[in-house]
């Protein structure tokens, strides 16, 4: 089963980002409002991971890191899929990976996407 | 004013056996040795930190150790950048009349602890995010991989163009005895080392290392030695990636104009003699490079690959090696290059020597070029 990914917006300031806050980090205004995003994005940077940190994550190397400029705007940093490019358009949600719950990215589907597929 | 009175540098490798107060002390004796000061002329004390060693009070830890009872003394921590910011602070405090000779010292057995490389790797992914990033598995060179994968795609540079960088520090290492790796390297070998966060690999990573810096900022001149610290800046945008404004765009240049600022001259960094450029990858030194206005967006490897940033070329770039070949242990990592630049300036680099450095710049970066700090070094004279 996989969950949305979340984000928080500050209502007085309009401001709009990732990390958890109880409070807005541009005009400090208390009590954001946490969305459900919707998934789509676009990938601004993508990196295979060959040489992973810790022996649970080295089972799964090499994986795809990538950073989604999620169509909400906000940016975050998830997995995604193998061959994943700068510029492709994705879709992603929560989905559990070596036991944690952590963002993951496909490409989209449907006809408005230039899918590869 | 501040003067850089006395330096230690030593080699960096693997000093087996040797923790991180060793390798301080045998450092700072140097140090002292070089400025003509003995201990209890030291009044001042900053350290940074060390992962082998992690301790509240590091600096009293160390003074205690090495017999130091200085009026100030304490610990700073700005990952990569820290070292250039206890320069920086060793120099706000001595120019404003607070203390005659502060000692600045750092050094970590980070490559013989126990762990090695797999310990260092997992410690320091951990400037990630600990909910939003670290559990995703990344680490330093993956946070850099993502910069390195933009950066590219932004400003048209290859990973042959980028393994530039590397070819050049290790030629620059083949030509210091202190160095941790000296083989030199060709841009193919670089491209054929082993992925380790594409488009980074092995080659193109500074290298795990014990080892130790010291030097001395002085209100006075006690020798021979006249290299002034004359400005010096910082700018911090973001601490973890996923946070920065761009991921294209950093902090260097507004870091390097407020330096410029504080010596309150008209100067831009194409002044420069000698170069003293943070290299935690090769992506690093390019977008710094470029940043700092050295060379233009896409460039900087281009340059380098003609000869411009080379020992006799004309902007002599980390000569004795950088993080990449000479070796990365920590905070120290960054103060070989301010010891290397007090050499070049004080004429007494030996076979590394350059033509003339009068004036030199430094900078250096923490986290994910997150934390910036620039220094400006003169000769007297």
């Amino acid at each position: 089963m996989s969950d949305a990914i979340s984000y928080q917006r500050c209502a007085p300031c309009g401001h709009v980002w990732y990390f958890v806050r109880s409070f807005c980090p541009k005009c400090g205004a208390r009590e954001p409002v946490t969305s459900r995003a919707s998934g789509a994005g676009v990938v601004h940077a993508v990196t295979i991971v060959d040489r992973a940190p810790t022996p649970d994550m080295k089972a799964l190397a090499p994986y795809t890191l990538v950073m989604v400029d999620a169509e909400e705007g906000f940016r975050l940093m998830a997995h995604g899929e193998p061959g994943l490019a700068i510029g492709d358009r994705v879709s992603g949600s929560i989905v559990e990976l070596a036991g944690r719950p952590i963002p993951f990215f496909k490409r989209a589907r449907g006809p408005s996407c230039p899918s590869k597929a | 004013m501040s003067w850089i009175t006395g330096v230690g540098l030593l080699p960096f490798g693997r000093h087996e056996g040797k923790n991180t107060l060793d390798l301080m002390s045998e450092a700072a004796a140097l140090a002292l040795d070089d400025a003509g000061l003995k201990r209890g002329d030291i009044d001042g004390v900053l350290t940074g930190y060390a992962t082998t060693m992690p301790h509240i009070m590091l600096a009293t830890v160390f003074c205690e150790h090495f017999g130091l009872s200085p009026a100030y003394a304490h610990g700073l921590q700005v990952g990569g950048a820290t070292g250039f910011a206890m320069a920086m602070l060793a120099h706000e405090l001595v120019a404003a009349g607070r203390l005659k000779h502060v000692l600045v010292v750092a050094g970590e057995n980070r490559l013989s602890a126990p762990g090695g490389r797999d310990k260092v790797v997992e410690t320091l992914a951990q400037v990630g995010h600990p909910v939003h990033e670290v559990p995703l598995g990344p680490t330093i060179p993956a946070y850099y991989g993502l910069v390195a994968n933009r950066y590219m795609h932004e400003h048209g540079v290859s990973e042959a163009d980028l393994a530039e960088l590397a070819v050049l520090m290790r030629a620059n290492a083949a030509t210091h005895p202190g160095a941790q790796f000296r083989e030199p390297i060709t841009v193919g070998d670089v491209l054929a080392s082993k992925p380790i966060a594409r488009p980074l690999k092995l080659l193109d990573c500074c290298a795990t290392a014990d080892g130790a810096v010291a030097f001395v900022v002085s209100r006075e001149r006690t020798g021979t030695a006249a290299v002034r610290i004359i400005g010096a800046g910082q700018a911090h945008t973001h601490q973890h990636i996923s946070e920065a404004p761009s991921l294209t765009e950093f902090g260097a240049r507004l870091s390097m104009d407020r330096a410029i600022a504080a010596t309150g001259r008209k100067l831009t960094t194409t002044d420069a003699d000698y170069l003293a450029i943070y290299d935690s990858f090769t992506i690093t030194l390019a977008i710094l490079l470029e940043e700092l206005g050295l060379a233009r967006r896409g460039e900087a490897c281009g340059l380098a690959r003609d000869g411009y940033f080379s020992r006799t070329g004309t902007k002599p770039l980390n000569t004795h090696g950088g993080l990449m070949s000479y070796g990365h242990c920590g905070v120290a990592g960054a103060l070989a290059h301010l010891v290397e630049t007090q050499l070049q300036m004080t004429g007494r680099a030996e076979n590394r020597q350059v033509a003339d450095a009068g004036l030199a710049f430094l900078h250096g970066d923490g986290g994910v070029m997150s934390s910036h700090v620039s220094l400006i070094m003169e000769r007297q004279g």
